[in-house]
């Protein structure tokens, strides 16, 4: 009994390790692919990245992602401004409503709710595409024409999502701040430059790299698992569901776990 | 058959096993340059994968695939990327890339692995989908094409980079007696017009009596027998017997199959 209990743990952590060393020979391979190979002295073997592939994918992932990045930071922004102004009327200082929803979306909201609806978005298509391309022997057909499926299918999506989801932060932190703004200068009737000007005054370059690396974090997070799980698809159309559904929840976890880990490494580095 | 009578590749003892269990044993035979060499045997009975095994796909558990000379298991990463690109492949799914017409994904291999130039390009693409019988349709999607077409477009792109050995998995599944025949054609022209080796994997027996120079026959995983049509036609083994001629009584038991599919 003791002895079946353990076995599965050691199963279990076997697993998971077999999990870590594929995907980061996955990362690895595909930092190859972008890094080295295009750049290889010998002629025949430089492979020159696609970059018209690399932009049909920006234009999918960064430009089409806009308007539900608006939906979701605007929103929160006018949320956090509502709920945070019932607190601080109560302290009198209604006014640093405007640099609290700043701060908390440079630092924190913009690049995460960014990351997690991207995850959904782009995540979920990444791992859709590559996924029944597996099982429709795509993937195999590639690999007999001796193309790297990672060189021609992965290395694009992750240039573009590396590019994308920082800028797609950046604007999600816009957009939150206006519907902070919104409820600022309609609502609680604060002057409109005073709102602006409080909104920036606390804030620092610091607040706003530490948001955007986390962005690029987050972008190799939601490309690996999302190609890690298409290409470990198995078993037709219900397979394809799965896997997705396995890249959408995994890359959720991941992000909030990576986010943790980093805001705990920037806080307890006094960054 | 034609002059040449060296053998282009060769397996010594194949065997895989997948999760514990034995798909293929001990398989061992020579594919002469320039022939049609047939794999048969029923569903399950590791011909798939003995062919992927062949074209460098899949390692086997154990034995080797000598191609031209080179066993081709250790190889990896330049040598491997060499060796197959001198091998191409038709699927039994045609597996084009859905994202691509037919011309670029007949073009694709030639615009990864050559230097040419676009128009080059297209005119060799054009080329290629004309001897399979496809001009018209190189701005087509995959998925506006019938089965049969597909794998005409597969097999254009399969003998793209001019390839030594053509591998086919199940070319005529699913197809109807005319494309059939229309696919058996095309395989025997490509071969003997281009001087390529076939290597074909399928459990068709008409078109294994058209096209096959040489028919190997796989039973649960072990190679029965490697003949001519003709040898295989006389055979004595009662296995290949039944399978040739398509019996319901027989030492091939499909029982555990019929019953399940009966109730």
């Amino acid at each position: 009994m003791l002895l079946k209990f353990a076995e599965k743990i050691g199963a279990s952590f076997l697993g998971c390790y077999q999990i870590l060393v594929d995907g980061l020979r996955l990362f690895i391979e595909t930092l190859y692919w972008i890094f080295i190979a295009p750049f290889c002295s010998r002629i025949e073997r430089r492979k020159p990245i696609d970059l018209k592939a690399v932009s049909d994918q920006m234009v999918f992932m960064g430009y089409d992602s806009v308007l539900i990045v608006f939906f979701v930071t605007f929103f929160t922004g006018i949320v956090l401004a509502m709920q945070s102004a019932h607190q601080l009327s109560k302290m009198g200082g209604l006014i640093y409503v405007a640099s609290l929803v700043t701060i908390s979306l440079c630092r924190e909201l913009g690049p995460v709710l960014t990351a997690l609806v991207i995850a959904g978005r782009v995540g979920a298509a990444i791992t859709a595409e590559i996924a029944s391309m597996k099982v429709n022997e795509q993937i195999e057909a590639l690999d007999t024409m001796a193309i790297s499926p990672i060189r021609y299918l992965v290395v694009p999506k992750f240039i573009a999502l590396l590019l994308m989801l920082p800028l797609l932060s950046i604007l999600g932190d816009v957009f939150g701040i206006l519907g902070g703004y919104v409820v600022g200068v309609f609502n609680l009737h604060i002057n409109s430059g005073l709102y602006m000007q409080i909104a920036f005054k606390f804030l620092t370059l610091k607040d706003i790299y530490s948001g955007l690396s986390k962005a690029f974090i987050f972008a190799i997070i939601i490309t690996m698992v999302g190609v890690y799980q298409g290409l470990k698809t198995q078993g037709g159309a219900v397979g394809v569901g799965r896997s997705t559904t396995k890249s959408v929840v995994t890359s959720f976890i991941l992000v909030i776990v990576a986010d943790c880990v980093m805001t705990g490494i920037y806080f307890f580095s006094g960054f | 058959m034609n002059t040449q009578q060296s053998n282009i590749l060769l397996t010594q003892r194949l065997g895989k096993t997948y999760n514990g269990r034995q798909v293929l044993e001990d398989v061992s035979f020579e594919v002469q340059r320039g022939e049609i060499f047939v794999v048969m045997g029923g569903s399950g009975c590791g011909k798939s994968t003995l062919l992927r095994i062949m074209a460098g796909g899949v390692i086997p558990s154990s034995g080797e695939v000598i191609f031209d000379g080179k066993n081709i298991g250790p190889l990896v990463g330049e040598e491997k990327e060499k060796i197959r690109r001198r091998f191409g492949m038709s699927f039994q799914s045609a597996a084009l890339l859905d994202s691509l017409t037919v011309e670029e994904n007949v073009s694709l291999p030639l615009k990864e692995h050559t230097r040419l130039n676009k128009e080059v390009i297209h005119i060799i693409a054009m080329m290629k989908l004309k001897l399979v019988g496809l001009q018209g349709f190189e701005s087509y999607m995959p998925c506006e094409l019938s089965g049969g077409m597909k794998k005409r477009a597969g097999l254009a792109r399969a003998i793209a980079l001019d390839p030594e050995i053509v591998f086919y998995d199940e070319p005529t599944a699913g197809l109807d007696p005319v494309a059939c025949a229309v696919i058996d054609r095309l395989i025997l022209d490509l071969t003997k017009k281009l001087n390529i080796t076939s290597i074909v994997v399928t459990h068709n027996m008409e078109s294994v009596f058209r096209i096959a120079d040489r028919v190997a026959m796989l039973y649960q995983g072990k190679l029965l027998q490697v003949g001519t049509v003709q040898e295989i036609k006389d055979s004595e083994n009662p296995i290949v017997q039944q399978f040739i001629h398509g019996e319901i009584e027989g030492p091939i038991q499909m029982e555990d199959k019929l019953s399940e599919a009966v109730f």
